[in-house]
């Protein structure tokens, strides 16, 4: 991988790159879009030690920890990650390195898998670290092995702030080799190391003269970079941008006009920007969602335009940054659909069906959802998963979700509330209606368990579901602690969760485990949950269809319609199933896509699915 | 406005997830990268893999800056289905190139009744659009026992049009499909290139350059 010539990476493959080649020792993170396959790619490299941490906390501690032991350590996460690692990463800042400690942040403008669009520069002015922003996968590359350099030459956690486009676009990387640090020898100093008031107080003047320090390094470091134009003369517009939003202006503005490209985003270098603003007659800012670079300029007084053209929603396209900046684009396409962010379109028939995703055929979690349907009258506190899905019709049994793990702790919350009506009213009549929470495997593991043992400890009557997929399926597949394997695939010790639940103190009337394919024993699991006087919590087990195994066991058998039996109810229908549809007034279950799990033939009341059946062999070798 | 000199040749593949769009873009971009051309592409992952609307973007030229398309800038959408050729349509220029699998997916709506599956969709992409080939890579590919390779047939169709001739595919699926399966990959591949041939004339009769 040495030679000159160059790969195609994507941002998040380049990222990886060049957390190997910094010699990087210690690598933790937990999976979320737009950033999972950098960890993925880290733990194909042996060097490393490489892990799925259980949550983006425990992964950045891990790798503070490492740091702190004189590693080159590394942690990794999605923007609404760092919001559940922020405790630590704000003392970290404090304390600074042994050896060194990169963190990315993977943000999502247009949230394609988010549920929010937080612009995490601001999360370095507020820690008060340096901040990188690459533009594409040779940036990615080179700015995480600077990343590394200036932590340890600053003594600081470092951000490395990566969107959407940047982690998922390939573009060509030229590749170096690892280079071999040592661990840097740790000495015992709790006034810089240990954190409590009288060693805060100390270190917090020096976390300001590092800001100073490093704010200096920012005027003169190369990942700052002027671009002049093609007629340094004519140059009358400048644009400070960094990011994605670099190769959109550019797109836009080609080399017409001259760019300073901010890699070293913050602290901001005061002096190069002033000196820029000067050059130029006219100054746009160009970046995505937050005013971010805006806001420094308009500190310093330099006017400029940015915000008041630009949307903060959303992602930038070229044709965004036409449409703000460009009159005569502006003025020539009046209709308000041409300017589209990428992530809607201009289509010929605007009426055509959407296209939402939905639980695949075979998921384990269909019968759940499916089951819960008789229970739309209580209030589902959902999550963060492939389950999350199950809160859109059909199946729609969802009431409110707003991070991980908060299914089971805001629950309870709600549950609260309703004892607190029941209270007030006083009437025995007023039918009792519960809480359900459902939570998947990985988000339990991450941050279910402290809301369950919260329920448990103020004896809350509710009811938990946790839907054990065996596997982190929404993100792509990662391995956590419940799966027993580690992220490289090797054998781990598996945490069983109804051997955990129970050793809560979860006693037998109040714990169940069932198949979720098996809708009968969902059925009774739940009604004997809804009927316990304290909490209870059910756990359903089965497999992703999705995982290897799964699949490959029931590529030949499908289950079928008897379109003579079939009464047109709709049941089958309303599991959501994507295999099934109707045609000619009847069901009809697709062969290629049914995955045999038998949750349709079970809500069928007249028999008309059967199965399931194997398909003639010679049809599907290969 | 725009850079002097650099001409950015776009491509974009809809479909739907699992139909194999990322593979198919990660062969092409491969493919333009050994042909010596700067390459960009783009994709999606995550919460549209299942089973909801995916779209890639490759882009190459001597010099490229933004992976992304704007509207009417894409000079052949590769559509793995008809629903999503509609729903991508207003990327493709004017004299752009539409390849169109004549494959129908219900989406979720459509299956569970709150809408119905365009009946007339192709024939007004065929009524609007510059340049259309309309190929039925699904049946093909299941002709050859595999369905999964339909992506290798529309690619097929896609490598035969000015400026991507050239480029190594062979080498490249070779390089980038798993070996047990290169085989029948490249059958496929040759497949969507005959079909293309054959009904080629209809695409060249049009005066518009690639
Ligand atoms: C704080 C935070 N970290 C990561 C994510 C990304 N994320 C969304 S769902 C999910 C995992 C879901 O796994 P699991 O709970 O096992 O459910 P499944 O998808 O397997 O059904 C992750 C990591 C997120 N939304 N928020
Ligand atoms: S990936 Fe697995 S868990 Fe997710 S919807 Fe598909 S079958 Fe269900
Ligand atoms: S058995 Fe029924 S519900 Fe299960 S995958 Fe097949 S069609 Fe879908």
């Amino acid at each position: 991988m040495n030679d000159n010539q160059p790969i195609l990476m994507t941002g998040n493959e380049a990222i990886a790159r060049g957390v190997y080649e910094a010699g990087c020792h210690v690598s933790s993170a937990y999976p979320g879009t737009p950033s999972t396959e950098i960890q993925e790619n880290i733990g194909t490299y042996p060097e490393i030690y490489a892990e799925w941490a259980p949550n983006e906390k425990v992964a950045l501690e891990v790798a503070a920890g490492a740091a702190m032991g004189g590693a080159r350590a590394f942690a990794s996460m999605k923007h609404v990650g760092l919001n559940v690692a922020a405790d630590p990463l704000f003392t970290v800042a404090y304390t600074g390195v042994t050896g060194a400690l990169v963190i990315n942040t993977s943000d999502e403008p247009g949230m394609h898998s988010s549920q929010n669009e937080q612009d995490n520069r601001r999360y370095a002015e507020h820690a008060k670290i340096p901040l990188l922003v690459p533009s594409d996968s040779q940036e990615c590359l080179d700015y995480t092995k600077a990343a590394f350099i200036i932590s340890e030459e600053f003594d600081t956690p470092v951000l490395l702030r990566t969107t959407t486009r940047v982690c998922h676009s390939k573009s060509l990387v030229h590749t170096g080799s690892r280079a071999q640090i040592p661990i840097a020898p740790y000495v015992k100093n709790i006034r810089k190391n240990l954190m409590i008031p009288s060693h805060a107080r100390l270190k917090h003047p020096e976390v300001e003269e590092r800001l100073r320090k490093l704010s200096v390094y920012a005027e003169s470091t190369p990942l700052n970079r002027i671009i002049p134009s093609r007629n340094p003369e004519e140059a009358s517009i400048g644009i400070i941008t960094g990011g994605i939003s670099y190769q959109y202006a550019r797109e836009v503005f080609g080399d017409s006009v001259r760019y300073l490209v901010l890699g070293f985003m913050f602290p901001f270098p005061e002096n190069l920007i002033q000196k820029f603003a000067d050059s130029v007659d006219q100054l746009f800012i160009i970046e995505e969602n937050e005013p971010f670079i805006e806001n420094a300029c308009k500190r310093l007084g330099i006017a400029c335009l940015g915000k008041e053209v630009l949307p903060l929603c959303d992602e930038l396209s070229p044709d965004r940054i036409r449409a703000a900046f460009l009159p005569e684009f502006k003025d020539s396409e009046a209709d308000e659909a041409k300017i589209p962010s990428a992530s809607s379109n201009r289509i010929i028939d605007k009426n055509i069906p959407q296209r939402p995703p939905a639980l695949c055929p075979g998921c384990p979690h269909r019968g759940v959802f499916t089951a819960l349907a008789r229970y739309r009258k209580h209030v589902i506190s959902t999550d963060i998963g492939c389950y999350t899905l199950g809160a859109l019709p059909p199946l729609d049994a969802g009431d409110f979700l707003f991070c991980m793990g908060s299914s089971i702790s805001s629950g309870m919350g709600f549950a609260k509330a309703f004892q607190a009506a029941a209270a007030s009213e006083k009437s025995a009549e007023s039918p009792q209606r519960k809480v359900i929470a459902v939570i998947g495997d990985s988000t339990f593991f991450h941050s279910g368990i402290t809301g369950l043992i919260n329920v448990l400890y103020s004896r809350t009557p509710m009811v938990i579901l946790i839907l054990d997929n065996r596997i982190t399926a929404m993100t792509g597949h990662q391995h956590n602690p419940g799966t027993g394997k580690t992220l490289q695939g090797a054998d781990a010790p598996e945490i069983d969760l109804y051997n955990l639940v129970s050793a809560l103190g979860f006693a037998q009337e109040q714990l169940f485990q069932v198949n979720p394919h098996d809708l009968e024993a969902v059925r009774n699991s739940l009604k004997e949950a809804m009927d316990y006087s304290g909490p209870a919590v059910i756990i359903t087990k089965a497999p992703c269809a999705l995982l290897p195994e799964v699949k490959n066991s029931v590529k030949e058998t499908f289950y079928q319609v008897d379109r003579d039996i079939c009464i047109t109810c709709k049941a089958c229908i309303r599991t959501g199933c994507p295999a099934i549809r109707i045609t000619g007034g009847k069901s009809l279950i697709d062969p290629d896509m049914c995955a045999a799990c038998g949750v349709c033939m079970q809500v069928c009341k007249p028999g008309a699915i059967t199965g399931p059946f194997t398909r003639a062999k010679e049809k599907a070798h290969v | 406005m725009s850079d002097t000199a650099v001409i950015t040749t776009r491509i974009m593949l809809a479909g739907v997830g699992g139909q194999g769009t990322i593979l198919a873009a990660k062969i092409i971009s491969e493919a333009a990268a050994a042909a010596g051309l700067d390459v960009k592409m783009s994709e999606i992952h995550g919460m549209s893999q299942r089973g909801g609307s995916v779209v890639s973007h490759v882009a190459f030229g001597s010099q490229v800056f933004s992976p992304l398309p704007d509207l009417k800038t894409v000079d052949c959408l590769v559509a793995f289905e008809k629903l999503e050729a509609i729903r991508q349509y207003g990327y493709l220029k004017q004299e752009g190139l539409l390849i169109v699998n004549d494959l129908e997916i219900a989406p979720m709506p459509v299956l569970s009744g709150f809408a119905d599956y365009p009946q007339d969709g192709l024939k007004q992409l065929k009524e609007t659009a510059g340049r259309i080939l309309v190929l039925d890579a699904a049946g093909e590919a299941r002709n050859i026992g595999m369905l999964q390779v339909q992506n290798l047939i529309l690619i097929g169709a896609l490598s035969t049009f000015p400026g991507l001739e050239t480029f190594p595919w062979e080498e490249t699926i070779k390089k980038t499909v798993r070996t047990q399966f290169a085989e029948i990959n490249l059958k496929a591949f040759q497949i969507g290139k005959d079909l293309a041939a054959e009904t080629g004339h209809e695409v060249n009769r049009n005066q518009h350059g690639f």
